[in-house]
């Protein structure tokens, strides 16, 4: 007789029952500092801010305290909190971050305007029991690169100096730009349409056709029609949801942030109509953790436009907690309900099966704010400031890098780089020549100077193996290396990958490992490019490898000395 | 629109034009259809939801842009599916290279033999071309890797293995519904993780094992199959056999893998109580039937060993108080002693205990030996000590004890209601259907003196006070009577005795109660209308309503509650109370209770007793006999001179034990039937060693009324034998000229005075494994809810029976000022013989301890961990204070497995007037620092 006894392990203490225990004083100081904060699974990344603002980071026995409260498991929770870069979980025995964390973006952009080399300085010149700095995703900042972030304070076009000076500043409060208020945009006729539209003055078929007609496109990077999208959420049974995706991650990309940062008021009016005409009961605004001034913002617009009986349909704002892939609107919506941000496999789509399982209506910051001028001043409007009769409507170019005059550019859709950099931008850098240019931020793909002369739209990219996505524009000269962007690129899509599917978690880390490793072995890339493709659950692992295969089809130079087929 | 109810669709599968049922997958029609499609996240199991994560099941669907997971694609009319193909066949190839890049190479990996690896041999997977940094990627396994934690007992991990995938993740959070694990971080550095990212071993695992029959790399594996490092296998099964569970009233059917003699490793199989799911009792717990202290050899007391019923005895002091004595001169030496006290006084002088752990074939022969053997029918089992009350309720108000449903129909529930039972420690698979209700939205209502795991599920979660249940529920009866919420046509064609229930609860009102039972009226009010207004609603309930002097009470307020809300005969309704031991059920079925024959024939019922007069040749006891506490009391009394105990342990178990070690001592003659030497078997006069449950053949019927066959997965240790051989044999040196061929022929024998057994034989039960009675034709399947019209009552309609306030026996006062309730642990089984010596169970937990809310602890001044000593009116025992937040204030709670404190020294032995059943749940204590702490 054998009796197979545990090998060693581990005595749990016989005095408690298993696993971390917290006292009823931990639970109550839980709920002191939560305070009326209703209890709910979906909002348990709110909870997750409220201890991380308050404290600096997050305890143990804080997670086991919010699991008491929320009903959830321990790891229902922690698993949570470690997803996402904003939250930091410290254990027993750890030691706490430092006070001070200085978040440095590191995007393309930001990489060629030096962005390492600041992080470096600092690292140099600050006490790292005081102050940790951080490289941090691009934070829709890339017109005034490079760009740092102490606490809520934002600083565009960082120096050493400037960030030090910072970090011994109270940087609780963002600084808010001046932008166009309730008052200032209804003085501007702002709400007429809405009024119209509640009124039932124009129909909701009549809203749908005119989007239709418009040409108007879902600008998060997608395309897809706007007035299709309506008629199909509006076609499953309600009750209804719609989500507002403001977690412009896209590196490169920052239009959202400044059309919220001088006019907020034409999103929210625009929400309610698409809201109205849909048939949704609640509209839940999702924004990134990166753009405190704009969650203040709306904050106070959301609060002036309730009191002032302009919100029909109730208002609720969510704040993401640093993961590009809540980008992916069916992450995006796991997060609005308090999970980690993993996107859904389709069918269903999010039309059909979305938010807390109802036919949900997502928009794009920039999508819905057309929606009233194109109400007002109608379809032909809109439609006609394409560039050409291929191209409908008015585009918001983020564009960074090698160009004079940097900056969000409203442009006609469909118009060309080099016109776009010549007329809206100030052209080239001086001293700077055009070698390569990003149409659609990290995973639209990577093209050399001499296909400058195509549509920037919808249609144009997909042909090369790219896409325009969210018009995040990155300009690289010839003083700029392509494969450091596309190393950059992949860098960060490793450290965004959800990490759900093999051909992404893995993939992305291949490729960044091979890079680094210097392997310019095509068939290597070849197959990780192809199962990443092919077999990927979302668009980013699909398109996370569009800039190396464009590196190795365009750049061979760059790519490696063994020439690479694509 | 669910999607069962889809229709079948038509699409093309690899060129043939092929159709899916209902909710079938891609994956799920090619592999019918022969084809098998590589997959590492979707395991074949229909409790385990896909996930479609690791892209290995990949397919390529026409007109669409990327491939699609065939295990979560629902194909849709006309899809043109392609399993092959240079495409798809590229990706999975690259789906496991890729995965294989980041794991140790086969031949060191945990398991060689794992799903992965098969399945990677099928793709062809020869090399790994990647870079990784993971430590242990394609080299030798680094034993303090990141990724190595032999914390827990049981389980090693290994996550160097570990491909993401989430079984074990969707294993413990939407199989079992225990919430540990998770996925932590994200992108590569996606890892699974125990709460808080906490060493398994310490942190709230409750070691079920599901995540490691998940597993499909072996980064979670048995440590049992492992090398000492815990890193690397080391053990492979020779045999795979089929088995059932020993040890809860569940009934999980088991595999069992044997090496040799040994069980290595146990997995679940798919019974239908669990549907391959296990707990940790079930996959953790064996081996104890390896121990070493195993019982092999016949004892017989020496003379002049001395039976002191104060002593503490181990396996040690076997050889001083026994002797080693042949099968023949012990087998002798037992039935002489009983049949020599029977001769002398009569058959009433002898008493016997069987055992619910038993097969029913034991059963039933140890009731008819007793009776055949003795003309006593002093007979009785540990039910009397669990369910009695409940069965004499159920017996009285609806005609039978059995459950109505099986907790399997909590599926089918919009409301279910738990009392007095905490099925996450006592019935942990049974737990998980009520888990999983509660996650698809049905309201849960948890009832219990203490805190419990399963109020974080509740809708509904209700701390009352201790003994306070008649009140409470009466409460809710008089609010579904007053506010009209009651079944009024069922009530009417089905129940008798409404008018005077509603004349008797009038006064009972949520008010009135409120302050006695602790649960504000409102509340009382909410819980009555929530389940009266349940489509269907089910109530469950364990010992806390049963081990009450008005336990008999508490069982009659929960059947008014479901009959006159109409509550029961439909799918997703019912009365259940969960059944402790594996064959309670089956024991009691087979007539090992003083009052019945099998199938619940009352023994002072002339016709019935003449049937069992003619086939077993001799006149019989017309009186009822004596139950287990009053056999003690008889033993005291020097009226009860001999016992046969098989499998049971009074000395453990029974209220009061000072008082029943005594009794145990003073016995002429005791014969115990064992595999261990119990507590009981200190006092014995003779040992006979036994078989333990995975080494003997039979039947056990499980809570849900399903009789399940095991068959020996091994051989029993030295010279012990088979217990129905021994019970055979024993009978036929009384006289008896009994003479079975085998196992079959006295299932077919029993059954033949069991009409519940009507259409279920042996060679059925050998053909289907489980058979839920009652069945209405041999091809049928039983009946799984029963009571669906009408009740087997001579009127053919369920009895209300009102009930008063009785209050607990033994109420706190300025001596005793704290309420001691007692129960059980997960680890271990009822009083530990087996799981105190199953060394996985025991390392869980192996310190005897009583549980304080850490509030009373601060307040009374003491500190958890250390010794205390708890006192009441009958005695006194140390052990180890743990602060538990789940015990309430000015209560006690102490686990009844521990022989070095044991719970039974202290509790009351006052009965239920129906069930006599002892008040094992409430009595007065009162707790100090134990005499050296206190010197400190």
């Amino acid at each position: 007789m054998d009796q197979r006894a545990p090998a060693p392990y581990k005595r749990r203490d016989p005095s408690l029952p298993k696993g971390r225990q917290v006292s009823d004083g931990d639970v109550a100081e839980m709920a002191a500092l939560l305070g009326d904060m209703p209890r709910r699974r979906d909002l348990l990344i709110e909870a997750l801010h409220v201890v991380q603002d308050t404290h600096g980071h997050i305890t143990a026995t804080q997670i086991a305290a919010l699991a008491e409260l929320f009903r959830l498991s321990q790891v229902e929770v922690y698993e949570v909190a470690s997803f996402y870069d904003h939250f930091d979980v410290v254990k027993e025995g750890e030691a706490p971050p430092p006070p001070v964390t200085i978040r440095v973006a590191t995007g393309v952009t930001e990489q060629i305007f030096g962005a390492f080399d600041l992080i470096a300085e600092l690292r140099a010149r600050t006490d790292p029991a005081q102050v940790r700095v951080i490289e941090s995703p691009c934070m829709g900042q890339c017109d005034a690169a490079p760009a740092a972030r102490i606490g809520n304070r934002i600083i565009r076009n960082a120096t050493v100096e400037a960030v030090l000076q910072a970090t011994v500043q109270d940087n609780s409060t963002p600084d808010l730009p001046d932008y166009e208020n309730l008052a200032a945009y209804r003085a501007a006729g702002g709400y007429a349409v809405m009024g119209r539209v509640l009124r039932g003055e124009i129909t909701p078929d009549d809203v749908i056709e005119t989007m239709s007609d418009a040409g108007l496109r879902g600008l998060g990077g997608a395309g897809f029609p706007a007035g299709r999208k309506w008629g199909f959420v509006r076609g499953y049974d309600g009750p209804r949801l719609m989500t507002i995706n403001g977690d412009e991650g896209e590196p490169g990309t920052f239009k959202d942030r400044w059309w919220l940062e001088h006019h907020p008021h034409r999103m929210l009016e625009g929400a309610q109509i698409a809201a109205n005409v849909v048939g949704c009961e609640r509209i839940y605004i999702y924004m990134r953790d990166e753009y405190p001034q704009i969650i203040d913002i709306l904050r106070r617009e959301i609060a002036a436009v309730e009191a002032a009986g302009l919100a029909p349909v109730p208002f609720e704002l969510r704040r993401g907690a640093g993961a590009y892939i809540c980008g992916e609107e069916s992450a995006m919506i796991e997060s609005i309900e308090g999970k980690r941000g993993l996107p859904r496999h389709r069918p269903p789509y999010i039309a059909q099966v979305g938010l807390f399982g109802r036919p949900t209506l997502n928009h794009n910051v920039e999508t819905l704010l057309w929606v009233p001028e194109i109400v007002d001043k109608g379809a032909d409007w809109f439609a006609g400031q394409g560039w050409d009769e291929n191209h409908k409507g008015l585009r918001s170019f983020s564009v960074s890098g090698r160009v004079k005059e940097p900056g969000v550019k409203i442009a006609p859709a469909g118009i060309p780089l080099n016109r776009l950099i010549e007329d809206y931008c100030g052209g080239m850098a001086e001293g700077h020549r055009l070698k390569a240019f990003l149409p659609g931020g990290a995973s639209g793909g990577i093209f050399p100077a001499h296909m400058a002369d195509r549509a920037m739209d919808f249609g144009t990219w997909e042909a090369e193996g790219g896409f325009i996505g969210s018009h995040a524009v990155v300009i690289l000269s010839d003083q700029d290396s392509v494969r450091d962007a596309v190393l950059n690129t992949m860098r960060f899509f490793r450290h965004e990958s959800c990490g759900q599917c093999t051909p992404c978690r893995a993939g992305t880390d291949k490729i960044v490992r091979l890079m680094e490793d210097g392997s310019a072995e095509a068939a290597l890339y070849n197959d990780l490019m192809q199962v990443m493709r092919d077999a990927s659950i979302c668009g980013l692992g699909q398109a996370a490898s569009n800039c190396v295969k464009h590196l190795m089809k365009h750049f061979p130079e760059e790519f490696g000395p063994e020439e690479g087929a694509p | 629109m669910s999607l069962d109810m889809s229709p079948i669709v038509t699409f093309t599968l690899d060129g043939t034009e092929v159709q899916a049922r209902p909710g079938e997958t891609i994956w799920d029609v090619a592999q019918r259809l022969g084809t098998h499609i590589p997959h590492l996240c979707h395991k074949d199991v229909p409790d385990l939801r896909s996930d479609g994560n690791c892209r290995a099941c990949v397919v390529e669907i026409e007109g669409e842009r990327v491939l699609a997971a065939s295990c979560i694609r629902v194909p849709s009319e006309g899809m043109v599916v392609k399993t092959d193909g240079e495409r798809v066949e590229k990706s999975r190839k690259m789906v496991f290279e890729l995965l294989a890049s980041d794991m140790p190479a086969r031949d060191v990996s945990p398991d060689p033999d794992s799903h992965f690896w098969g399945q990677a041999d099928l793709v062809g997977l020869c090399e790994t071309r990647y870079p990784s940094d993971r430590p242990g990627a394609k080299a030798d396994i680094p034993v303090d890797s990141i990724f190595h934690d032999a914390s827990h007992p049981s389980i090693a991990v290994n996550f160097d293995a570990c491909i993401a995938c989430g079984l074990c993740v969707r294993a413990c959070r939407d199989v079992q519904v225990n919430d540990v694990l998770g996925m932590a971080e994200r992108g590569s550095h996606t890892v699974p993780v125990f709460d808080v990212s906490d060493p398994m071993g310490l942190s709230t695992c409750v070691g079920c094992g599901e995540c490691v029959q998940a597993c499909p790399t072996g980064a979670l594996m048995e440590k049992t199959l492992l090398d000492a490092t815990a890193t690397q296998r080391a053990v492979y099964a020779e045999e795979v056999k089929p088995s059932v569970c020993p040890f809860c009233g569940v009934g999980c059917q088991t595999e069992v893998s044997v090496v040799g003699n040994d069980i290595v490793k146990v997995d679940g199989r798919a019974g239908p109580a669990n549907r391959q799911k296990l707990c940790v009792k079930g996959r953790f717990g064996m081996d104890y039937v390896m121990s070493p202290e195993r019982l092999t050899v016949p004892l017989i007391r020496r003379e002049d060993a001395p039976k002191d019923p104060t002593a503490r005895l181990s396996a040690a002091d076997i050889p001083d108080l026994f002797r080693e004595a042949t099968w023949d001169e012990a087998l002798e030496f037992a039935a002489n002693g009983l049949t020599r006290v029977r001769d002398a006084m009569g058959g009433q002088a002898v008493a016997g205990f069987g055992s619910a752990k038993g097969t029913n074939e034991e059963a039933y022969l140890f009731q008819k030996y007793i009776r055949q053997g003795f003309g006593t029918n002093n007979v009785d089992h540990c039910t009397r000590l669990c369910h009695a009350s409940s069965v004499a309720a159920l017996m009285e108000g609806v005609g039978s004890g059995a459950v109505s449903a099986p907790f399997t129909a909590a599926e089918d529930a919009d409301c279910i209601m738990l009392i007095g039972c905490r099925p996450e420690q006592n019935h942990p698979v049974a737990a998980t259907y009520f888990k999983q209700a509660a996650k698809r939205g049905a309201k849960l209502m948890v009832f219990d003196p203490r805190k419990q795991g399963l109020m974080r599920h509740a809708s509904h979660p209700v701390i009352f006070q201790p003994g306070r249940d008649v009140p409470m529920l009466n409460a809710m009866i008089h609010t579904i009577i007053e506010e009209g919420l009651y079944d009024e046509q069922y009530v009417q064609a089905h129940t008798d005795g409404f008018e005077a229930l509603r004349e008797k609860v009038r006064d009972f009102t949520p008010e009135a109660m409120a302050e006695i039972c602790g649960v504000e009226a409102d509340y009382l009010r909410d819980l009555a209308r929530t389940f009266a207004t349940a489509e269907r609603a089910i109530i469950f309930w364990g010992m806390g309503v049963s081990q009450h002097v008005h336990g008999t009470d508490n069982a009659r307020c929960l059947i008014a509650l479901s009959l006159i809300t109409g509550q029961i005969g439909r799918p997703g309704t019912g009365l259940h109370p969960l059944r402790g031991q594996n064959n309670v059920q089956g024991a009691s079925d087979a007539g090992l209770i003083p009052m019945v024959y099998p199938d619940y024939k009352s023994v002072e019922d002339a016709d019935v007793r003449g049937r069992y007069e003619d086939a077993w040749g001799r006149s019989l006891d017309p009186a009822r006999g004596l139950t287990v506490v009053e056999i003690m009391n008889a033993v005291a009394e020097g009226d009860i001179r001999a016992m046969y105990v098989q499998g049971e342990n009074p000395a453990m178990s029974d209220p009061d034990q000072h008082h029943a070690r005594k009794a145990l001592a003073s016995l002429d003659h005791l014969v115990v039937q064992d595999i261990f030497f119990t507590e009981t078997a200190w006092f014995a006069d003779v040992i006979l060693p036994a078989s333990a449950q995975p080494e003997k053949p039979g039947t056990y019927t499980n809570s849900n009324r399903q009789v399940q066959v095991a068959m020996p997965v091994r051989v029993p240790p030295g010279q012990a034998r088979q217990d129905w051989r021994l019970i055979e044999a024993l009978a036929q040196r009384s006289g008896l000229d009994w003479a079975y061929t085998d196992i079959g022929e006295v299932f077919t024998e029993m059954a033949s005075f069991m009409p519940s057994f009507d259409n279920i034989t042996w060679d059925r039960l050998m053909r289907e494994g489980a058979v839920t009675y009652p069945a209405k034709s041999p091809d049928a399947p039983g009946e799984d809810v029963i009571f669906t019209n009408g009740f087997p009552t001579p009127t053919g309609r369920a009895r209300l029976v009102p009930t008063d306030l009785v209050p607990p026996d033994e109420m706190p006062d300025a001596e005793y000022p704290l309420v001691l309730t007692t129960g059980r642990l997960l680890e271990h089984w009822h009083t530990g013989a087996m799981t105190r010596r199953a060394t996985h169970l025991n390392a869980q937990e192996d310190e005897a301890v009583v549980a304080m809310h850490p509030k009373d602890i601060g307040r009374m001044g003491f500190e958890r961990g250390q010794k205390v000593c708890v006192e009441t009116r009958r005695g006194a025992v140390t052990l180890t204070l743990r602060a538990d937040r789940d015990v309430t204030a000015g209560m006690l709670f102490m686990p009844f497995c521990f022989e070095e404190a044991a719970a039974n020294v202290l509790t009351n032995p006052a009965l239920d007037p129906f069930g006599k059943i002892p008040e094992f749940k409430f009595c007065a204590a009162r707790i100090r620092a134990a005499a050296d702490e206190a010197a400190e």
